[in-house]
């Protein structure tokens, strides 16, 4: 039934909407405002809120300090890398518990998901000397690895999802009409999970870009990913705000970027399979 | 070539028996039918013979040669699903290319067939729309374009008129037996309506609860059930099943009576009754007769110019020629 929504409630509601955005949304408005502020007004009090000297020398600093280029493609190969190879191995696995499920399926989804409950604190020391002994410190590979397995339980999840929502009968036509297993994967399964895929490649690029516990304790110089970067400005350098607003403004642009142009595809993909 | 052959074929789901041990031979270019009340197994048994289930025990034959442990994909049957199962993302000429396409035919050889096969099936122009565009008849025969380009030794059919509407049943129920007709290829029809079994079978398998409970044609289950399940089964509406005194008169545990069998007059007869309902169909009227002092109502079928009104007394002659009889166990006595 269709709920009578008065005017009143209805203005009461948008204006609660838009506060609780801007609020959401207030501390990476303020990095960013803060990254062209002079140090003397990043620091003011009162602090200034629009009504100071506007000045990109910030980022001319930043750029000249450290190779912003360098970090980026660090992101982008980690994130993207071990985005990829997480799918390439959750496909599979998804499409075997949603369509051969045994006893044990509904243990194992719990179980992949309960690694996510241990503090990654806790496996830091054991990998940190598998590293050592494999050589993968501070390498590109070594961290693709680290968070294509630190994410794999919930693009296992997401998938498994998606794939629990096609009808098993088309899968069964493919294999009737002469499929193998891995046409019917490629050729009907995945082009009709695209929507589910694309929204779990989407929010996992999102999580690996924005990793920081890991990229940051098993990089050192060569394959620091930007949260290295926005690091490297914090601690040594003393209480610069304005080169760290503007490195962390830098550092999050693409992804924020991003999120914004697939934001439809997102939320399309996140509710899939809620409404049928 | 399309010969099946079930030998001690079985299925059990856990501790549960769905399928008991069954022998049965579907013979080249035959059209068989598989019927029963939803939960008889009917369904569950053709998925055996597609191999998208795994038999729990015996042997399945195709032309002869043990096809129990051969992939789907490899036993040369093709099917139609009751959801039609097409492939949302393609069009209609991906669609039926798309067995073509994954038993490696070139590409011209993959449009040539797409093409004659939609031609035999009306649907040239609808190639380049996808399945959610189209209505459920047409559907329907996308997935029945798709069975037929492959050139299957056997076609196996799970219900695949049941999403449609009356109208359009009767249309397709026609077109497959066409098919059937043209192609001259075994198929294997599961279906829980009986009206369908009996105008498409050259043979029908009544299946209830895991067992055959006969096989043979339309006719002969018709004129002689094996027992009281496939007596009331077949046929519609279903033959009257009379027990206690009245069979004891012809030396049977059950006697049955088709409604067509069944003579009404206003004046005398062997049973006394009071019409109810009456159904009138314009050739045939169908009456509900009660209180004739046998356990349930008797259906009788007159002819659509009969006219009789609810609370007439009516007598009820049963064709003594026609009377089926039936033992204990629900025998059929010779």
């Amino acid at each position: 039934m269709a709920r009578a929504v008065t005017r009143r409630r209805k203005t009461i509601n948008t204006a609660l909407a838009w506060g609780i955005g801007l609020l959401i949304f207030f501390p990476i408005l303020w990095t960013i405002l803060t990254s062209f502020k002079t140090e003397g007004d990043a620091i003011a009090y009162p602090p200034k809120f629009l009504f100071f000297d506007w000045t990109l020398e910030n980022y001319a600093i930043v750029q000249e300090r450290s190779d912003y280029m360098r970090y980026l493609w660090n992101s982008v190969i980690i994130a993207g890398g071990s985005t990829l190879l997480g799918i390439l191995v959750a496909i599979p696995a998804a499409w075997s518990m949603a369509f051969v499920p045994s006893k044990r399926t509904k243990d194992i989804l719990m179980w992949m998901l309960s690694t996510k409950m241990l503090p990654a604190v806790g496996v830091l020391y054991p990998i940190y000397l598998m590293f050592i002994q494999l050589g993968l410190l501070d390498t590109r590979i070594g961290l693709v690895i680290v968070l294509m397995l630190i994410n794999l339980p919930i693009i296992v999840w997401m998938l498994y999802t998606y794939f629990k929502e096609i009808p098993g009968e088309i899968l069964e036509a493919a294999r009737m009409d002469g499929a193998t297993l891995k046409s019917e994967i490629l050729y009907v399964l995945t082009p009709m999970a695209i929507p589910g895929i694309a929204s779990t490649i989407l929010l996992n690029i999102i999580l690996a870009w924005n990793e920081a516990f890991w990229t940051l304790n098993l990089t050192a110089a060569k394959a620091g990913p930007l949260t290295a970067f926005i690091a490297s400005y914090s601690s040594p350098e003393g209480l610069f705000y304005a080169k760290l607003s503007a490195a962390s403004t830098m550092a999050i642009a693409p992804i924020l970027i991003m999120g914004w142009f697939s934001q439809k595809q997102l939320v399309r993909g996140l509710t899939f399979g809620a409404v049928k | 070539m399309g010969r099946i052959t079930l030998d001690k074929v079985a299925k059990r789901f856990g501790d549960v028996e769905v399928i008991s041990p069954l022998d049965l031979t579907i013979e080249d270019g035959e059209f068989v039918v598989f019927v029963g009340p939803s939960g008889c197994g009917k369904s569950t048994l053709l998925r055996l013979i597609a191999g998208l289930e795994d038999v729990s025990g015996g042997q399945i034959r195709i032309d002869g040669k043990d096809a129990t442990a051969v992939p789907p994909a490899k036993r040369g049957l093709a099917m139609v699903f009751q959801s039609y199962a097409l492939y949302p993302h393609m069009t209609v000429r991906k669609n039926i290319a798309f067995p073509l396409r994954m038993a490696g035919l070139s590409q011209e050889e993959q449009e040539r067939k797409v093409e004659a096969a939609a031609s035999v099936l009306n649907l040239t122009s609808y190639l380049d729309r996808r399945p959610g565009q189209l209505s459920g008849g047409q559907r329907q025969r996308v997935a029945i374009g798709r069975a037929i380009v492959r050139e299957p030794s056997a076609f196996l059919f799970d219900e695949p008129l049941s999403n449609l509407d009356a109208a359009l049943r009767v249309g397709m129920r026609l077109e497959i037996s066409e098919l059937h007709n043209r192609l001259a290829t075994t198929m294997v029809y599961v279906t829980h309506d009986q009206v369908e079994a009996m105008t498409m079978a050259d043979k029908i398998v009544v299946l209830h609860a895991g067992r055959i409970e006969q096989v043979g044609s339309p006719l002969e289950l018709y004129h002689r059930p094996r027992n009281t399940f496939v007596a009331g089964f077949i046929g519609s509406p279903k033959m009257n099943l009379v027990d206690g005194a009245e069979a004891a008169k012809h030396d049977a545990a059950t006697i049955g009576i088709r409604p067509e069998h069944i003579a009404v007059s206003p004046e005398k007869g062997v049973w006394k009754g009071r019409v109810g309902v009456s159904e009138h169909l314009g050739s045939d009227t169908f009456f509900h007769v009660h209180d004739t002092g046998l356990a349930e109502a008797i259906t009788v079928r007159a002819g659509g110019e009969v006219s009789l009104h609810h609370g007439d007394i009516v007598w009820l002659t049963p064709d003594a020629e026609k009377i089926h009889r039936f033992n204990k166990e629900g025998l059929r006595i010779a």
